[in-house]
């Protein structure tokens, strides 16, 4: 069945959306990630332009994100302090990236600019991942291993604008999480995730919070900083095809309930090990296009219509 | 034959027959009084309107017309009824053409090159080769065929530049459908009347078309006729893309409440299954 886009201006089949919906729900259910990562490349792949990919993915986002943080709302799992300060951080970073967006548009950078910073982005935070989880995986196989420090005083620690957060038990500035927030919503504007893969490590390793409480927090100022690059991506870019969000949202909640259900009987370190490995491959994938001589060089952009 | 280009051939045979009588007592006449050469050539389409509705897939479009045949066999291959061609251009606009380097190991876009006028689709249908029939410089007035296609770019540069570039443009614009890549065929039914079918993607830029028809005879254009087409989006995809560019900011709160409302929905069906 096909349907036409109205912004995208193209002509889609809708079970193939709600396919790939369906399908990146169920990982982000099953990994607790927004599959943003995931989901612009896709869009993107289908002939989806990449500004209303990004665009449109922030407006999908923040249904994913509303359906995700439900659960954790009630199981009291959110620190809206916290998470507050991340969304405050979270404002100016989107904004800036909508406008550092545009202006890369303008120059023909906006492909290559999305690409390195998937690389580099993914690449990094999965590589990371995939240590950690694999000592993980390896030390649970070997009791006798030693157990590190559990709190390391470092810099971060020194900084001003200190900020009691009761509900994660922390003391720190409060410049560390807006800051984090800030990165989030940069992320949002310009790459069209959520930013969750970069988000919740943050929040274990530089903050130092209860890991109970990172998803739900993540996710809860996630809703923000999507909505707020939803808001400008439609007001300004006009860049949000609500058919293609609305087809992506349908397939993906119902994808990621399932996902969740089947994240229950996976241990967290096997499921950071996989979710790394899926975002290394994306990352890779990219890595090999950017690096490989393209079939065309040459490539052309139309100008934003008007 | 699905069922998609069967309607068209309906509309276009029924319009057939209506030209044919028409013809015939136009013929009639003008044989009595020889009017100037742009009476030579009538064509109609079988739609004006292209509509993208939400389940627009592509559409064809017949273009049928007939010649006065009155003419003396001419050269332009073959006597007859002489050489028909018939051009489609779309909306034109401003197009960046932009090459990629090698920089540090990556592929980055460097040079780009503008180009100012630069129709969005263009197909091209004739009923035989022109190419060494008709002299380039009548082609290249009328713009017939991709090769002579009136592409200018901004600013200065050399003719060697501008030729890759325009190339690399027609390429990319034929690897999206939006260019034809070969000569499409305009069939003579007789002597007189002739047809062709013009497709549009899906992809096709909205806007307002030029659908121009020539005849050939004697390597020079006789006569021309040109009928204007509209690809417009109609009903629910239309009034969606006015809504998201005239109240951008009231079509981005909807988008935003949608999106809450069915994550909520979700969350709470969910929650009870």
């Amino acid at each position: 069945m096909q349907v036409y886009l109205p912004i995208a201006e193209i002509s889609v089949n809708a079970i193939l959306l709600l396919g790939l919906g369906g399908v990146v729900g169920f990982l982000s259910g099953l990994f607790g990630v927004g599959g943003g990562f995931l989901m612009t490349p896709l869009l993107i792949f289908i002939g989806v332009p990449p500004a209303v990919a990004v665009g449109t993915q922030a407006n999908q986002l923040v249904g994913a994100s509303v359906s995700g943080v439900l659960g954790h709302w009630r199981r009291r799992n959110v620190d809206v302090r916290l998470g507050t300060v991340m969304m405050i951080g979270g404002a100016f970073g989107t904004a800036l990236g909508v406008w550092v967006f545009g202006v890369l548009q303008q120059v023909g950078q906006i492909d290559l600019a999305i690409s390195i910073m998937y690389v580099l982005f993914l690449g990094v935070i999965s590589s990371l991942m995939l240590w950690e989880s694999v000592r993980a995986l390896l030390r649970g196989r070997n009791p006798a291993a030693v157990r590190s420090k559990l709190h390391h005083h470092t810099w971060l620690h020194g900084l001003p604008f200190k900020m009691r957060f009761p509900r994660s038990r922390l003391y720190i500035s409060a410049l560390l999480p807006a800051g984090i927030g800030f990165v989030g919503g940069m992320l949002v504007a310009i790459m069209g995730i959520g930013g969750g893969f970069l988000l919740v490590p943050a929040m274990i390793y530089l903050l130092g919070m209860p890991t109970a409480l990172v998803a739900g927090t993540s996710l809860f100022q996630i809703i923000f900083t999507t909505g707020i690059a939803a808001f400008m991506q439609a007001t300004f870019n006009q860049t949000v095809d609500v058919m293609l969000a609305l087809l992506l949202l349908v397939g993906g909640v119902v994808g990621a309930q399932f996902g969740s259900r089947a994240g229950t009987r996976l241990r967290g370190e096997q499921a950071r090990a996989l979710l790394a490995l899926m975002v290394l491959a994306v990352a890779v994938k990219l890595l090999v296009d950017l690096v490989l001589r393209p079939e065309d060089l040459y490539s052309i952009t139309l100008p934003p219509s008007t | 034959m699905s069922l998609r280009s069967s309607r068209p051939a309906k509309a276009a045979l029924a319009g057939l027959c209506a030209l044919a009588a028409g013809l015939s007592l136009w013929a009639g006449a003008a044989a009595f009084s020889r009017e100037g050469w742009a009476q030579s050539l009538v064509a109609d389409l079988s739609s004006h309107l292209i509509a993208i509705t939400t389940g627009f897939t592509g559409t064809e479009v017949v273009l049928f017309g007939a010649v006065d045949g009155l003419e003396p066999p001419a050269g332009g291959g073959g006597g007859g009824p002489g050489a028909v061609a018939v051009v489609v251009q779309g909306p034109e606009s401003e197009t960046t053409v932009r090459r990629k380097e090698r920089v540090a190991g990556i592929w980055i876009n460097t040079e780009s090159m503008t180009f100012a006028r630069v129709p969005t689709f263009y197909t091209v249908a004739t009923s035989m080769p022109l190419d060494g029939v008709v002299p380039p410089s009548v082609l290249q007035r009328h713009e017939i065929g991709l090769d002579h296609l009136r592409l200018v770019p901004e600013g200065e540069d050399t003719a060697e530049r501008v030729a890759e570039f325009r190339a690399a443009l027609i390429r990319n614009k034929q690897r999206a459908d939006l260019y034809g890549t070969e000569t499409g065929q305009v069939a003579f039914l007789g002597q007189r009347l002739f047809r062709t079918t013009i497709y549009f993607p899906a992809n096709v830029p909205t806007g307002l078309y030029t659908v121009s028809v020539f005849l050939i005879r004697d390597g020079d254009v006789v006569s021309a006729q040109t009928t204007p087409l509209s690809v417009s989006k109609i009903g629910f995809s239309a009034s969606l893309s006015d809504f998201a560019r005239r109240q951008s900011f009231l079509y981005a709160v909807v988008g935003l409440m949608l999106a809450v409302a069915s994550g909520w929905i979700a969350g709470i069906v969910f929650r009870k299954g």
